[in-house]
């Protein structure tokens, strides 16, 4: 495990153990009929960790397995091995078979579609009191409507939207709602999956600027699984980018941005739109890229004095300073075969 | 010069839409979908119409094609393309126009080819119905258009199926571009893709503008994506466009809080990370008064007293950190 766990072997500044620290995570699932033996690997080998009061974003295209990751973590997928530790303790091993109310209370989800996360017959009252009921944070009737108009005020809606039926409200409002749901457990730890992107493009901004308020008011650490490269950059302090179940890069937000390492994550920059750059899409760099990263063929960092390359072995090699925790997974690693399929693979005709 | 005369050099526009109003009429109350919207789209212009969703943006793309149904009703204005007036045109008239003059990639646009036939008999379709071709030489155009979008000819044989989404998004727009039309709609052409795929189908809508020469109206909430592609732009809010101008200029200056709001909302990819401010949840413009003409070519709705934030906030949100 040692190679594979340079991100989490330099903590952040002033803490002592991540918040949330993911090892060697995969997911297999079974497809084809009742005695097919294939399998689909949508996680192999994930390590990643959060530190408090720390953002990190992570990226990758549909089918990637982001979000697989992210409901393993929530304990909505049970994982085929691999450990997920929150503050130290594995879960996993502590509540084998579902999440315990004590997990729930440390780490909480605020999901893509706002629309459908509130029930429909009942007021914004409801949601938040039933998460303060559930977490014993409930106390007399006065503090606990205190409570309620606290969290309204941390999200930015006024108190007496907390009769509000969820239809009256907009989506960002209704996403706001959802925040204040999860923090009304105090949680150290939420994982929001893509919470912007069944948005109003005007209200996304907000939601982000929130979630940017509460890591540096609160201190709570954040996933933020994004396929948005741009708002990845804005909020997040890391980012690490996953492609095809595994992670390729991670490091500083702007330093990945400014310097991607991997043709997979160049490749994912380039295509961002980008009005400052128009018209700057070039195919022959683009198969370049692509080929590089499907039928890899050299390594960059070869000659690497810390991790020789390696085909069979998920090397990571640093990037630039170590302050900024910028790593690469060695671009000559080919993993073997069972891994999902991608849509890179499949057009090649441009 | 009016708004509906600025058109992207010298052209004849292409098609202009003046003062056009289309209602939703209910029983008891009717809604204003599209209120009293101009403008125009010269030969060989990508147009673009940026707003979120619900301001009417999608109306007028129906509107153009004719497709609106009960209960939406066109009150007024006029759409003119190539000087014909579209909104009389007689059913065999619109028939024609139709995928010959104008053509229309919708929304997901890939979930729309039938799944039982394959891609070659729905290419063919289009020639041997509205071009009256034999099926050989139907077969023939069929193959050369994928060639077109570089798809495989094999892939005729195909069921949408068994393309991926890229493809069956790219097979949709040789479609559209079959009968050589010289108005192609994108109505968010890219939206369920991935960026990379979607930056490739709009490189190559580019090339094929380039190479037929036809016009676009390009649709989408993606600002970036709109600067890039499109010549000039209109920003729409509430059924009315809040401004309009040359992207580059929109880009450079929005002037309209909606469009400095919408602008906001994506961050850019370099330089130091500087917060942005959205539109303030519950923010409204209500009464958007007419264009008015700032800078040779920018229009902008005047914001009025009318528009406030909930409870008399600001208007844009998030600065103050």
């Amino acid at each position: 495990m040692s190679a594979t766990t340079l991100g989490a072997a330099t903590p952040v500044a002033g803490t002592t153990r991540p918040a949330l620290e993911i090892r060697g995570l995969s997911k297999t699932f079974p497809i084809g009929g009742l005695f097919s033996r294939k399998a689909v690997r949508a996680l192999h080998q994930v390590d990643l960790s959060l530190g408090r009061g720390e953002i990190v974003a992570l990226v990758g295209e549909s089918g990637s397995g982001k979000s697989t990751l992210a409901r393993c973590v929530a304990r909505l997928e049970k994982p085929s091995s691999g450990e997920i530790l929150l503050d130290g303790v594995d879960v996993l091993k502590r509540d084998r078979f579902q999440a315990s109310r004590a997990y729930r209370s440390q780490l909480q989800m605020v999901f893509q579609d706002p629309f459908g996360s509130l029930n429909p017959a009942h007021r914004i009252e409801h949601f938040l009191r039933r998460s303060l009921a559930i977490h014993g944070k409930a106390g007399s009737a006065a503090e606990t409507q205190q409570r309620l108009e606290e969290l309204m005020a941390t999200v930015g809606l006024q108190p007496d939207m907390l009769n509000s039926y969820p239809h009256e409200l907009s989506g960002g409002q209704r996403q706001r709602v959802a925040i204040a749901r999860a923090l009304a457990v105090e949680p150290q730890v939420i994982l929001a999956d893509e919470p912007t992107s069944m948005l109003d493009v005007s209200v996304r901004i907000g939601i982000l600027n929130l979630m940017r308020k509460l890591r540096d008011e609160q201190g709570i650490s954040m996933l933020y699984i994004t396929h948005d490269l741009a708002s990845a950059r804005y909020l997040a302090d890391r980012t690490a980018v996953m492609f095809a179940g595994e992670l390729v890069e991670e490091g500083e937000s702007l330093d990945l941005l400014a310097n991607p390492a991997h043709p997979y994550t160049q490749l994912l920059v380039s295509a961002v739109p980008d009005p400052a750059r128009s018209g700057s899409y070039d195919p022959v760099r683009r198969a370049e890229l692509r080929a590089a990263v499907m039928m890899p063929a050299s390594c960059a960092f070869d000659g690497d004095p810390e991790q020789p390359c390696s085909a069979e072995q998920p090397v990571r090699h640093r990037v630039g300073s170590p302050e900024n925790r910028h790593w690469v997974r060695c671009h000559l690693y080919r993993p073997a075969a069972g891994s999902a399929g991608h849509a890179l693979v499949e057009s090649k005709v441009s | 010069m009016t708004v509906s005369q600025v058109s992207f050099g010298s052209h004849e526009p292409v098609l202009e839409v003046k003062d056009l109003t289309v209602k939703y009429v209910g029983d008891t109350r009717s809604t204003t979908a599209v209120d009293r919207v101009s403008f125009s789209i010269g030969t060989g212009e990508i147009f673009g119409l940026a707003g979120e969703s619900g301001c009417g943006k999608s109306t007028i793309a129906n509107s153009i094609m004719r497709l609106l149904k009960n209960p939406a009703k066109i009150a007024g204005g006029s759409i003119l393309f190539g000087g014909k007036d579209v909104l009389a045109m007689s059913p065999e008239e619109l028939r024609r126009f139709r995928w010959q003059d104008v053509a229309m990639v919708f929304q997901s646009a890939m979930n729309s080819l039938n799944p039982v036939l394959t891609i070659g008999e729905q290419i063919t379709d289009i020639y041997t119905t509205h071009a009256g071709y034999s099926r050989k030489e139907s077969l023939r155009r069929a193959a050369e258009l994928l060639e077109l979008v570089r798809i495989d000819p094999v892939r005729l044989r195909s069921y949408p199926h068994q393309l991926s989404g890229g493809m069956r998004q790219r097979a949709v727009i040789a479609m559209a571009v079959a009968l050589k039309p010289s108005l192609l709609i994108l109505d968010e052409p890219t939206t369920a893709l991935d960026v990379v795929v979607q930056q490739e189908i709009m490189a190559q809508i580019k090339e094929l503008q380039h190479e037929l020469g036809f016009s676009v109206l390009f649709i989408t909430h993606d600002m970036s994506l709109m600067v890039e592609l499109s010549h000039r732009m209109a920003v729409m809010y509430g059924g009315r466009i809040v401004e309009t101008a040359k992207a580059s200029d929109i880009h450079a200056s929005p002037q309209h809080p909606y469009t400095q709001a919408l602008m906001g909302a994506f961050p850019p990819l370099t330089g130091p990370r500087v917060p942005l401010t959205g539109l303030a949840d519950g923010v409204k413009f209500r009464n958007i008064p007419d264009l008015a003409e700032v800078s040779p070519g920018h229009f902008v709705a005047p914001v009025g007293a009318d528009t406030a934030g909930a409870a008399g906030g600001p208007v844009l949100e998030g600065a103050s950190r």
